[in-house]
């Protein structure tokens, strides 16, 4: 009889690979969680020793971005689906093609959930909550988790009905559009945050003359920088991070490092809250 | 302020979550935006948990896991700086200082954390060649749990030492010039995580878009809705009109159909 997968398995391959990162570790990573999403496909495919290899064959290193796991998940379920209805399929071949297939997803799924996605829904969110609006968190819990549960339901689905056609897809140039749509969307974004979600402000006084019609005028430098771009400070300070991180000078100490500027400065009276 | 009974363990529930959350980096529970505004509601003031997740958020933005990189821990930092500030009194800007060596204590315990789920990846594999479903499911499982109680236990303590008076005193004994400094400060730490997330990108030949969102905002009004759409509106419009897209659809078409071809992958996009 041949062995067909149930869209039951399907559904418990989905839930399951929720939980991808649960036993992330330093020696073969996601190896375990991908092999617990795999759990309901090779029950329903094996059974006795033929179970046990399959189970063995995906506790190979395993690492990828996670959400784009689901389309690999689809496609080793095809491929799995094959070979347990007698297709020659080595074991080779579906490590092959899981480790082939996960670099390329991660170059894909890395810069458009954390790099786009997740930083504009938290930013528009986090915009909200700065005045204490509930709104803001629901706004990030519900954008954030729609667009990951689709991509990990339909993902599972569309690597399971392309199976190795997949493959094709991802050397084609639709991912390379979406990565690159995303990234500059992404950028775009971040330019608008360095400029209007920072505040700096530099009191120190330049000039103070009584003018013609007898008006008090006091010139800051922050008045003056305002004057040529507002938000210079920030965008600078943006680009000294960029390249601190370039050095692979860790964010937390950095963060420590400005910190350190802002309490120095506010002594100093160089800087001051808005 | 003294937390209740019940307090303290929806802490130790909520932290153990959130730590969890961390790991797996699904839901998202982990993220100041979520993980502030749960801990404020347990201690009854959400509203100033929703802003400390607002601004801990911005400063977290970057902060993610990359291939093989651990990032800083946001779900220790978010729930023990929310306990300090909501019960323990401090203001927000002293709360978000007090986040960022919890972030990288965080970050080292997550790191030793998944470190010893090796010992759990082992054991999967003994469990596997028995053939036994139910042990690989429970290795999984229990290294999750190891997860969750990385940030479950730190908050558990905090919360319960939270009202006694030497931490109480150890707080307010932070100098007026420090927490003056830390708001100042609270102005621009967040360029780091951006710093974070263009460097991510590694997209160095898409930069004007970036100098494009900084100007745009300078010089109007418009929301973060306002300036996404306009972000998604450019992002189209340079993929509809990159050649780089259109040659590389037309070339099955062969040299004399490039331009027809191109013309049609035109059509079917604005379809």
């Amino acid at each position: 009889m041949e062995k067909k997968l149930t869209s039951q398995d399907f559904f418990w391959a989905f839930i399951r690979s929720n939980f991808l990162q649960a036993s992330w570790n330093m020696e073969r990573m996601q190896n375990l969680g991908f092999c617990f999403g795999m759990v309901p496909v090779l029950r329903r495919l094996y059974e006795g020793e033929e179970l046990k290899q399959a189970i063995k064959r995906h506790l190979e290193f395993y690492n990828t971005q996670p959400f784009v796991t689901a389309p690999i998940i689809g496609i080793t379920a095809a491929l799995e689906e094959k070979r347990a209805n007698g297709a020659d399929i080595p074991d080779g071949t579906i490590n092959g093609i899981k480790v082939g297939m996960m670099g390329p997803l991660a170059g894909v799924g890395d810069p458009i959930f954390w790099g786009t996605l997740r930083p504009i829904t938290a930013a528009l969110g986090a915009s909200f909550a700065l005045s204490g609006s509930i709104l803001g968190p629901i706004l990030f819990f519900v954008l954030f988790n729609a667009v990951r549960l689709w991509v990990r339901w339909y993902g599972i689905k569309y690597g399971y009905t392309k199976g190795t056609d997949i493959v094709q897809d991802i050397a084609g140039n639709k991912l390379q559009k979406l990565t690159e749509g995303a990234s500059i969307l992404g950028l775009f974004v971040m330019g608008a945050l360095v400029n209007k979600w920072t505040s700096v402000n530099i009191p120190v006084v330049v000039s103070e003359i009584t003018n013609a019609k007898g008006e008090h005028v006091v010139t800051t430098v922050q008045g003056i920088l305002d004057q040529l771009m507002p938000g210079l400070v920030p965008l600078l300070m943006t680009f000294a991070c960029m390249a601190l991180l370039r050095r692979k000078v860790n964010a937390i100490w950095i963060i420590f490092g400005l910190f350190a500027v802002g309490i120095i400065c506010y002594a100093l009276g160089i800087m001051n809250v808005k | 302020m003294e937390l209740s009974t019940i307090q303290v363990l929806l802490i130790f529930i909520f932290g153990t979550i959130a730590g969890m959350g961390s790991c797996l980096d699904e839901m998202q529970t982990h993220r100041p935006l979520i993980a502030c505004t749960i801990t404020g509601l347990i201690l009854g003031d959400m509203t100033t948990g929703i802003i400390i997740g607002g601004t801990l958020e911005m400063i977290a933005l970057g902060w993610m896991n990359i291939g093989a990189a651990i990032a800083p821990d946001a779900a220790l930092a978010s729930v023990i700086s929310t306990i300090l500030v909501v019960a323990g009194h401090q203001d927000v800007a002293s709360g978000i200082a007090i986040a960022m060596p919890l972030a990288a204590a965080g970050q080292v315990l997550a790191i030793i954390c998944k470190t010893v789920s090796v010992v759990f990846a082992h054991k999967a594999d003994s469990y596997a060649e028995e053939g036994n479903l139910w042990g690989i499911d429970i290795c999984h499982y229990g290294a999750l749990l190891l997860q969750g109680l990385r940030v479950g236990v730190p908050a558990l303590l905090v919360a319960m030492t939270i009202g006694t008076g030497a931490v109480q005193g150890m707080l307010d004994a932070i100098p007026q010039v420090i927490t003056g400094g830390l708001q100042v400060a609270g102005g621009f730490i967040v360029v780091v995580g951006y710093a974070m997330v263009i460097n991510m990108m590694g997209a160095k030949y898409l930069m004007s878009f970036f100098f494009l969102g900084f100007v745009v905002a300078a010089f109007t009004t418009f929301n973060l809705i306002g300036l996404g759409v306009i972000g998604l509106v450019l992002a189209i419009t340079y993929i509809q009109l990159n050649p780089k897209y259109q040659a590389v659809a037309a070339a099955p078409a062969g040299g004399n159909a490039a331009a027809s071809g191109a013309d049609d992958d035109l059509d079917d996009e604005l379809d």
